[in-house]
């Protein structure tokens, strides 16, 4: 079940992500329509930061193209926001909340220039918007783990961007944080915004998403919760590993393919 | 004495260059090095202090004088060389970070030790001195010298100043810095430029061997006494410069000595007393904190103790005596006078000839810790569905950490409870 939509504000064509030669995701192909709040679920390893992290041009292709907007990322940029995993960063930085969030201003002002009251008025505001204004000068590593996540959320709802990707934003997160962050998500949607994040836990992503993409190193399906969310292709997601797929790239791993070759 | 009033007044011109020269290179080496510590990379910063030996022996044979100009040339390209060759070998073969900075280093300053003994055999007269980019001398640092030497230490300011925000995204979250489009490869680049160029500044004052301490030690240093990056930065200076300034003393009072070696004591013994004496996260300021629990800790308990003895009474107006304590929960002697006398200091207890009776607030007091213990070992087996033999030790560690709001909210959550697991009153 894979449905593909007009004008989608996210295209990725027959995209295959290898480490070390060996591949990871193989030619994914799929179309997200805007303002769809999507989930990407699939088992560990199944691929799923890969591909947001593949999107965002964090990782080399070895083949195939992504299109946002209908345009190359780098023309785009601005409209596009990336959260990735809380465990990503060393959260021992000397930095406060505000200093974390006042980053997401970062990539409007570009080279050399310093932030405005602007910026820092807008800082304050997403801050509000997480519900996180008594911690604004608190240091980032005396944040419990969902206070972590809500400033993450924060810096990138300071990006005003249109396009989001979230690596895992409820991983380690307090049930309130949960609940807080996908009732601003909700919120985003109903504002137009289109929202896509890595999710693990199935039991609460068909209340929360409208759209769903289930991965398991190949597309499995893409389309509406309600189609996508099926027993029958959870089955096929999560139902017995791919052991012939892992094996095939484990053995192109282990014979090195220079990567031109046809 | 009258050596350091005379070195410190800087009538001297001699004394005016070195010292404001060895303040300019230690607080702009340890500027870039605070980024490349908090990108976890300070061991590039040694591989790199080795690695322009070979520069400075090779500039040398090459022009056959000291023209500092072209060591630090020299110095410059091997020191860059090899942090190329360092992401080389990571990228192109199966040998990690560590080992690759390990094997360049230690290729590099053999060569460079190499070059720098067929120099010194070679009867070249004017290579005398040379062997003061070891080890350093503050001293040699004079005149028009010290202009070049000044000017990188400006630049590399002023860099660092303009690119500040980007390179603390980079050190911070480089994944989000390459996602807004900044271009982290080029920032590395400049990053490693500025190290490369931190340590050629530094070789005249500290020398090669130590100079990666002058990138790294301020830095961590500095991290102990602030958690926010500007005042960590303008710290780290200061320690630095202050060691240089140490380092330029000794140089001008002994003038056969060494500088980098007393630099780089003067900066470990500043690290040292951070990480014992800074307030919060100092080894002893730990250590006193985990004191202060251990003492609440004996106190809560002993008010507990004295709280279950008053229970099994049945009265409260009633005397112990200490072998009536200890036989309900062991104290050792020591412990139990400075408790009671701490106790007895709050109003909790009184004490007369070895006994000892619980006051109203020290029974309020004991009564909520043996309230916490029973409410939490409920919860453990009725809400986790532990043994009700497997409760009594956690529950002795919580019952000393539950906040008031916990406390609430476990009671509600077992809807208001009289009797813990073992059938005892929840007093309330």
């Amino acid at each position: 079940m894979i449905q593909q939509v007009e004008n989608p504000i996210l295209e990725v064509h027959d995209l295959t992500v290898s480490y070390d030669s060996k591949p990871v995701l193989w030619n994914v192909d799929l179309t997200i329509p805007e303002g769809a709040l999507v989930g990407i679920m699939g088992p560990n390893g199944a691929g799923k930061s890969t591909l947001i992290k593949a999107i965002m041009g964090l990782l080399p292709l070895s083949s195939g193209y992504v299109k946002l907007f209908e345009q190359p990322l780098d023309t785009i940029r601005q409209r596009i926001s990336y959260v990735p995993q809380k465990e990503s960063v060393d959260w021992d930085f000397p930095t406060t909340v505000l200093d974390v969030v006042m980053m997401g201003r970062y990539g409007k002002l570009g080279l050399f220039k310093r932030p405005s009251k602007h910026d820092k008025e807008v800082a304050l505001q997403c801050i509000e918007q997480v519900g996180m204004s008594d911690y604004i000068h608190r240091q980032i590593s005396q944040l419990s783990g969902g206070q972590q996540q809500r400033a993450f959320l924060a810096r990138a709802l300071a990006q005003e961007a249109d396009l989001y990707f979230m690596d895992e934003p409820f991983a380690g997160v307090d049930a309130a944080t949960e609940r807080a962050v996908i009732s601003l998500l909700r919120e985003m949607s109903t504002a137009g915004k289109t929202i896509i994040v890595v999710h693990h836990d199935l039991q609460s992503a068909q209340h929360y998403f409208d759209w769903v993409v289930l991965l398991n190193m190949h597309l499995v399906a893409s389309g509406p919760t309600k189609d996508a969310l099926t027993e029958s292709l959870l089955e096929k997601t999560y139902g017995g590993k791919l052991t012939l797929l892992s094996e095939i790239g484990e053995q192109m791993r282990k014979t090195n393919l220079p990567k031109d070759i046809r | 004495m009258t050596d350091l009033l005379e070195f410190l007044s800087l009538r001297d011109a001699n004394v005016r260059f070195v010292v404001l020269g060895t303040i300019l290179l230690m607080s702009s080496a340890s500027i870039v090095g605070t980024f490349t510590f908090l990108k976890k990379k300070s061991l590039l910063g040694d591989a790199i202090a080795h690695a322009v030996l070979p520069g400075v022996c090779l500039a040398f044979l090459l022009q056959g004088e000291k023209d500092p100009l072209w060591i630090m040339i020299g110095a410059f390209i091997t020191g860059f060389i090899s942090t190329i060759f360092i992401d080389l070998v990571v990228r192109k073969s199966k040998i990690k970070e560590d080992t690759a900075i390990a094997l360049t280093l230690s290729t590099f300053f053999g060569f460079g030790i190499l070059l720098l003994t067929y120099i010194q055999k070679s009867g070249n007269a004017s290579q005398s001195g040379l062997d003061q980019f070891l080890f350093g001398k503050a001293a040699a640092l004079v005149g028009s010298d010290l202009y070049n030497f000044a000017t990188i230490a400006v630049i590399l300011l002023v860099v660092v100043f303009l690119f500040y925000k980007e390179l603390k995204l980079l050190a911070f979250d480089p994944d989000f810095a390459r996602s807004i489009g900044l271009k982290v490869n080029l920032l590395e680049l400049l990053l490693t430029s500025l190290s490369v160029m931190a340590v050629v500044t530094g070789i005249q004052a500290v020398g090669v061997v130590l100079m990666a301490a002058i990138l790294i030690t301020p830095a961590a240093a500095a991290r102990y006494w602030t958690d926010r990056l500007p005042i960590m930065l303008v710290l780290a200076a200061c320690f630095a410069a202050f060691s240089g300034l140490s380092g330029a003393y000794i140089s001008y009072t002994l003038p056969r000595m060494p500088t980098g070696p007393w630099i780089v004591m003067v900066i470990s013994l500043i690290a040292f007393f951070s990480f014992f004496f800074s307030p919060q996260k100092g080894i002893i300021s730990r250590w006193w904190q985990i004191r202060k629990y251990r003492h609440a800790i004996a106190l809560d308990n002993l008010l507990k103790t004295l709280y279950q003895l008053t229970e099994k009474e049945a009265r409260t107006d009633k005397w112990f005596s200490f072998e009536e304590i200890i036989r309900k929960r062991f104290f050792t002697d020591k412990q139990l006078q400075h408790t009671l006398q701490k106790a007895k200091n709050k109003g909790f207890v009184q004490c007369k000839n070895e006994q000892v009776y619980l006051t109203a607030a020290g029974s309020e007091k004991g009564q909520r810790i043996v309230k916490l213990h029973r409410l939490f070992e409920l919860y453990l087996t009725e809400i986790v569905k532990l043994a009700p033999d497997h409760v009594h030790d956690t529950a002795d560690k919580i019952e000393h950490i539950l906040t008031p709001e916990l406390e609430a909210r476990l009671e509600e959550k077992l809807n208001y409870p009289d009797k813990d697991p073992h059938d005892a009153k929840i007093p309330r």
